[in-house]
């Protein structure tokens, strides 16, 4: 068995990016949507990461800590309006609200 | 092992220094005011604005990066962060009243959006994927909490639901895009990493990363077919709120669209003309054809605000000197003919009317003859009559096109603008023929009537003295790199 | 080798959770499985070196974030099955046609692996391993500052904006 390359890691973020990409489209909970958005960082990080290796420069991991402190106060926003919102409507599934077109 | 930052990089970010610190004084006296004076936080913003403002003088004509390449302060950073600056107090002198009627607490509502002009700045002057994309974010994040600022309503909730969602979509899409560039490049410096990509034009995935990053940033300008969150966020967040956005965002997002592509990307202008060729030609027409069926004004002005972007992506298309100097141009001109056509719908604002739906306009000619004639004016100017300042926006963006060749862009650009006259005028013909009217007088407040004066002044002058608007922004293109022209397209 | 059958037994595992994630019916369960994803991608950072990330990828993410997501799940705690109206084929066009698109992704990762011949990870960290946190430590805090000092404020931009959205009366 080869040692993995750049290539498998690379691979490995672009399905891991394409599930969260999926999920974000195919399912209809609020909730859902946001972990499937946390995945597709997540691959974008694993990008980075193994970019930063084969580069041997720190720089990949420099963008990965910024990409989590963004992460954290996104889904802290989120989270509130996920919460201001069901106040409101009592429901998650985007499909039910109609105030505005969707 | 590159050394710490000097002492002069902290002079260079001296505005943004100012808009934080102004951003955190506004943060506190929100605290230390008692609740009857909170009206004084409006002017503690827009001294804050002004400030910041100031601070910019002293670097009128500096061309330096600091910070090791992480930021540039040159003339293109200026000419945006001046455009950021002045729509911000536009929107906090049009949200004085609009906060009253709502009965939103203040001060958070002007923190974030000094901090969401603080992110736009960042991304203007933005050299590097980091500081372009914390700039995003900043901005980003800032807008999607102002959104749903208005929380006793339902449409505002939604609007910062599917603006948020969206956002953070798009920001994944990005940033994937952003890791292939760093990956191919060995670097996160846009300048550095245009020389070397220079040779790998071929390379399957830096094709992947440009597609992504069009993507990214479709969304971020609204560009068909990444518009579907537009109308809805526009219509449900407040209106000052939606003005600042389709102003703002979209300006500082095409700062950070030629910061990357023309300045990271001159090699791969082949494929990156191509994507915004068709995003052009797909936006301008999407755009404007659903404009046309709306009654609701604001829900018509993201249709239109989506067009625009089309139009403005034709000088990115050019990608000239003359294109970028177009791109700059159009987007002041824009500015102020949308924050003065948002401004109006403020005005109708009332405690007994919503005032954006068409119908609400009927008969303005009489109640408020001079908001009637503003309105008229910047309806003429988005549809680009002269002698407005739209109209040589236009002409400038059409001519840049022909310029470069691409003769067909302009065409349809001058019939899409011909489309988009008919819902224009629609509006002047409520306001001036229609008879019946509905609910209270509307009033301008003294900072709503500063508002209009400052956004139809500016829409006149510009469009009957362009010349010096020219100059400056001819000197704001010139310090970006340039693209070489590519002649697949023609 | 060893490397090897670790890089493939934790990307079987990311792969598997981040699926589990997806399409589990119960929010709570989808979280957990989360948290799951996110200690194996930390284990693929240790794997490339990167131990000081893998450190905060199990603190802030799986520790904080994550948890952040428990909450608002039991805060927001359904009565009645999130999609109970949903459509099971609305969207699922779309989904497929990201997964074609990442399958052109993935052939154009081959074509590149083929063009340039192998681009084998350096077998030796290239990045120290013991000074991993002193050299991230010491970019963010000289070369990264600005950045750094612009997170911040967006920090506490998010922290308000958070106060200002979920608290009942202001």
């Amino acid at each position: 068995m080869p040692a993995p390359s750049l290539g498998d890691y690379l691979a490995l973020s672009a399905v891991l990016f394409a599930i969260g990409a999926a999920g974000v489209f195919v399912r209809r909970n609020l909730i859902t949507i946001l972990l499937s958005i946390e995945i597709m960082l997540n691959a974008v990080n694993l990008t980075f990461v193994a970019f930063g290796r084969a580069l041997g420069s720190a720089d990949g991991q420099i963008i990965v800590f910024f990409v989590m402190t963004v992460a954290a106060a996104e889904a802290a926003v989120g989270l509130a309006i996920v919460i201001t919102l069901f106040r409101h409507r009592e429901s998650l599934n985007p499909d039910s609200f109609t105030a505005l077109k969707w | 092992m590159p050394a710490g930052i000097s002492t002069s990089d902290f002079y260079y970010i001296l505005p943004e220094l100012v808009l934080t610190a102004g951003a955190l004084v506004v943060l506190i006296a929100d605290v230390l005011l008692p609740k009857d004076r909170r009206a004084a936080l409006s002017w503690v913003t827009l001294i804050a604005l002004g400030a910041t403002l100031a601070s910019l003088a002293p670097f009128a004509s500096t061309r330096v990066e600091i910070a090791h390449g992480l930021i540039a302060v040159d003339r293109f950073a200026l000419f945006f962060k001046i455009l950021f600056l002045v729509a911000a107090a536009i929107t906090v002198l049009m949200s004085v009243r609009y906060l009253e009627v709502e009965g939103a607490s203040p001060g958070e509502y002007y923190f974030l959006i000094l901090c969401a002009t603080l992110g736009m700045m960042i991304m203007a002057g933005g050299i590097d994927l980091v500081t372009i994309f914390i700039g995003l974010e900043t901005m980003a994040v800032s807008f999607y909490i102002l959104a749903g600022f208005i929380k006793p309503s339902q449409r505002s909730n939604e609007a910062a639901v599917k603006y948020f969602l969206l956002g953070a979509f798009s920001l994944g899409i990005l940033l994937y895009g952003m890791s292939l560039m760093y990956g191919l490049s060995g670097t996160t410096n846009l300048r550095v990493m245009a020389t070397r990509f220079a040779g790998q034009e071929q390379n399957p995935l830096l094709v992947l990363a440009v597609i992504l990053v069009v993507a990214g940033v479709g969304f971020k300008i609204a560009a068909v077919p990444f518009h579907m969150w537009a109308p809805d966020v526009y219509e449900g967040a407040p209106t000052p709120i939606t003005a600042f956005l389709s102003v703002g965002s979209k300006a500082a997002s095409f700062a950070m669209l030629l910061r990357i592509f023309v300045e990271g990307l001159p090699a791969m202008s082949g494929d990156w003309r191509l994507l915004f060729y068709v995003l052009s030609i797909v936006t301008m027409t999407v755009g404007n054809f659903a404009a046309v069926t709306q009654s609701n004004l604001k829900r018509m002005l993201a249709y239109s605000s989506i067009a625009h972007a089309g139009y403005v992506l034709i000088g990115v298309v050019a990608g000239t000197a003359r294109g970028v100097t177009a791109t700059l141009i159009y987007l002041l001109v824009y500015s102020f003919m949308q924050l003065g056509a948002f401004a109006v719908i403020v005005l109708l604002r009332r405690e007994d009317v919503v005032g954006d739906e068409l119908k609400d306009f009927s008969g303005l000619h009489v109640r408020n003859p001079f908001a009637a004639f503003a309105m008229l004016l910047f309806m003429l100017s988005l549809g680009g009559i002269p002698p407005t300042a739209g109209f040589m926006g236009k002409f400038w963006l059409f001519s840049s096109a022909i310029d470069a060749g691409y003769y067909w862009l302009a065409v349809i650009g001058v019939l899409n603008s011909a489309v988009s006259l008919y819902y224009y005028v629609r509006v002047v013909v409520f306001m001036y023929l229609k008879k019946e009217t509905i609910g209270s007088e509307p009033k301008a407040t003294p900072a709503l009537a500063v508002t209009l004066a400052i956004a139809v002044a500016a829409t006149l002058i510009l469009g009957v003295y362009p010349r010096l608007l020219f100059e400056v922004a001819e000197a704001s293109a010139r310090t970006l790199g340039m693209v070489p022209i590519t002649t697949a397209l023609r | 080798m060893a490397q090897a059958i670790a890089f493939y037994f934790i990307a079987a595992c990311i792969l598997g959770f981040a699926v589990l994630v997806v399409t589990t019916r119960d929010t709570v369960h989808s979280v957990l499985f989360l948290v799951l994803d996110f200690l194996f991608v930390a284990a693929l950072y240790v794997l490339l070196g990167a131990q000081f990330l893998a450190a905060i990828q199990v603190l802030v993410y799986a520790g904080g974030i994550v948890v952040l997501y428990l909450f608002v799940v039991m805060l927001v705690n359904l009565k009645r099955p999130p999609e109970a109206h949903e459509d099971p084929h609305r969207r699922t066009k779309l989904g497929f046609g990201l997964a074609a698109a990442v399958l052109l992704e993935l052939g154009a990762i081959a074509v590149y692996g083929s063009v340039n011949p192998a681009a084998p990870m350096p077998a030796t960290p290239a990045i120290p391993v013991s000074g991993n946190t002193e050299q991230v430590g010491w970019l963010l805090y000289t070369s990264y500052l600005i950045p750094f000092e612009i997170a911040s404020m967006l920090l506490l931009v998010a922290m308000i904006g958070a106060i200002v959205l979920a608290k009942r009366e202001l």
